[in-house]
């Protein structure tokens, strides 16, 4: 399985350990990510807040780019698959904005470069199965909460692999990963998103919100796949309890750094010195309960 | 008192529904959009009291609230709207009708955000966070939210001193160039 990838800003920062988790999952896997070279920017939120041409030109200069790749694109990061699935989708419905982004760009684009995103291409083409196969340190007895968030699900007309109000797909592949899944009512509410910064308050409200339903509902950790879910929940999580009261410190990883885990794959392959709340007692704890299935692959 | 607001005004609605490409004119108030919404507690309108004011071309209050600078974009109320207007769309389109029209915006921080964000895109091609943020910070004048995650931000390999750049960051500054000319033809 091979596909053309778009890493997107956050992941080349901030969420460094987003991109070498998904890197190293999928080399576990056998799925062949091949950079989109020297791709840019997606525009994100600023970018459909402030002017529609540039929301739409920017994602589809990297398509346009991902064509000669002749692979279907597949992006990590929840914001950027929505923002590269929505040009396509404005750029395939009318003309005049066609007509508007291949003026923009200085090249012909039809929006016929397909996007996919990570867990849609792993559900739904490698399968939950496929992954178990590959499990050699089953995540027994780690209760897991999926959290989606917003752009992974929404809207349906745009994303369209899992349910807009209960998606699944997360909550999958964690039991395919041998961990628990806890069913848990807030998968799909909003963290504030890129009001982290400009409305640091308001984000600390709705992530402690979160929070305190993830670990009243039993979770020992949660699963994300967005950059800015995870800055949310893990680097405010100590601003969200200081404004809002206590939580038990709860360790937020990216969905492929658990799959990873249950790979066989350690701490450092996967980026996990850089969350802010620890996950070495999760690690501890998985190591130690769950046999390796095969001896010797565990690194 | 009771004031009667008449349907008067048409011509903000079809502005909006022009420039958003959805059919503002078609909420009837059901509110779904504002009881699922995230930041309603913050906001000095709701959603659905945002898409009856367009309707009714109360422009000036509409441009001039917080509410449309608050939305988070998370698309729940497009998702859910009975009537499938995509309100997340026309936030956008109000957001940027406010900047075009000068509107008194009364908290410039997301739009001081957006702004030192997009600059930072325009001259790399990419996000340079440290730059992104420093811009904001100096935009806003505020210099102590957050100093204290840099510099576990640092520890942790999270920010880095230089930026990163596309090889196609020209490609992207021309691109910027003719998207706002683009824009202004709309
Ligand atoms: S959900 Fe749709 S129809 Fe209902 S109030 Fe909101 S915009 Fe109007
Ligand atoms: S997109 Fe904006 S208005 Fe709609 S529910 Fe989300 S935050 Fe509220």
């Amino acid at each position: 399985m091979k596909f053309a990838f778009f890493p997107g800003c956050s992941l080349e920062s901030t969420a460094w350990d987003f991109d070498k988790s998904t890197r190293a999952m999928c080399r576990a896997l056998d799925i062949e990510l091949v950079d989109i070279p020297d791709w840019t920017c997606c525009g994100s939120t600023p970018a459909h807040s402030t002017n529609a041409s540039l929301a739409s030109a920017l994602p589809a200069m990297n398509l346009q780019k991902a064509r000669a790749l002749g692979l279907p694109v597949v992006a990590a990061c929840a914001s950027c698959y929505a923002r590269l699935r929505t040009a396509n989708r404005k750029v395939r419905d009318d003309a005049e904005e066609r007509e508007r982004v291949e003026a923009i760009i200085g090249a012909p684009y039809e929006g016929d470069v397909p996007v996919r995103h990570l867990l849609d291409a792993l559900i739904n083409d490698y399968k939950a199965d496929r992954v178990r196969a590959k499990v050699v340190r089953p995540l027994s007895g780690l209760r897991v909460a999926s959290y989606y968030g917003c752009l992974l699900s929404r809207p349906p007309e745009v994303v369209a692999f899992d349910d807009p109000e209960h998606p699944t797909c997360m909550d999958d592949l964690v039991e395919a990963a041998g961990a628990e899944r806890v069913e848990w009512p807030y998968k799909t509410e909003c963290c504030g998103a890129s009001l982290s910064i400009s409305n640091s308050e308001v984000v600390a409200r709705l992530s402690h919100r979160l929070l305190s339903m993830a670990i009243r509902a039993g979770a020992e950790c949660i699963a994300v796949a967005c950059p800015l879910c995870h800055v949310n929940l893990d680097l405010r999580q100590g601003d969200a309890a200081k404004a809002h009261g206590d939580l038990a410190p709860t360790p937020v990883l990216y969905i492929t750094q658990l799959l990873g885990l249950a790979l066989g794959l350690d701490a450092d392959a996967l980026g996990l010195s850089a969350l802010s709340v620890s996950a070495d007692a999760l690690v501890k704890k998985v190591s130690t309960t769950a046999q390796p299935a095969r001896a010797g692959v565990v690194r | 008192m009771t004031q009667t607001l008449e349907w008067t005004n048409a011509v903000f609605l079809s502005e909006v529904e022009r420039r958003s490409g959805t059919p503002v004119g078609a909420c009837l108030q059901c509110h779904k959009c504002s009881t699922g919404c995230p930041v309603a507690p913050e906001m000095d309108l709701l959603s659905s009291q945002v898409m009856r004011m367009v309707q009714l071309g109360q422009e000036e209050e509409v441009l001039a609230s917080n509410a449309i600078w608050l939305c988070a974009s998370c698309e729940a109320c497009t998702t859910r709207c009975p009537m499938g207007i995509d309100i997340a769309g026309a936030m956008d389109t109000l957001r940027m009708l406010a900047v075009e029209r000068k509107a008194a915006v009364p908290d410039k921080r997301v739009k001081r955000f957006n702004d030192s964000f997009l600059q930072s895109v325009r001259w790399h091609g990419r996000v340079f966070e440290l730059g992104m943020m420093t811009a904001y910070k100096l935009r806003t004048r505020d210099f102590f939210s957050d100093v204290d995650k840099v510099p576990k931000m640092f520890a942790k390999r999270k920010l880095s001193l230089l930026p990163h750049f596309s090889a196609a960051a020209k490609k992207v500054r021309q691109a910027f160039k003719r998207a706002e000319e683009e824009e202004k033809k709309r």
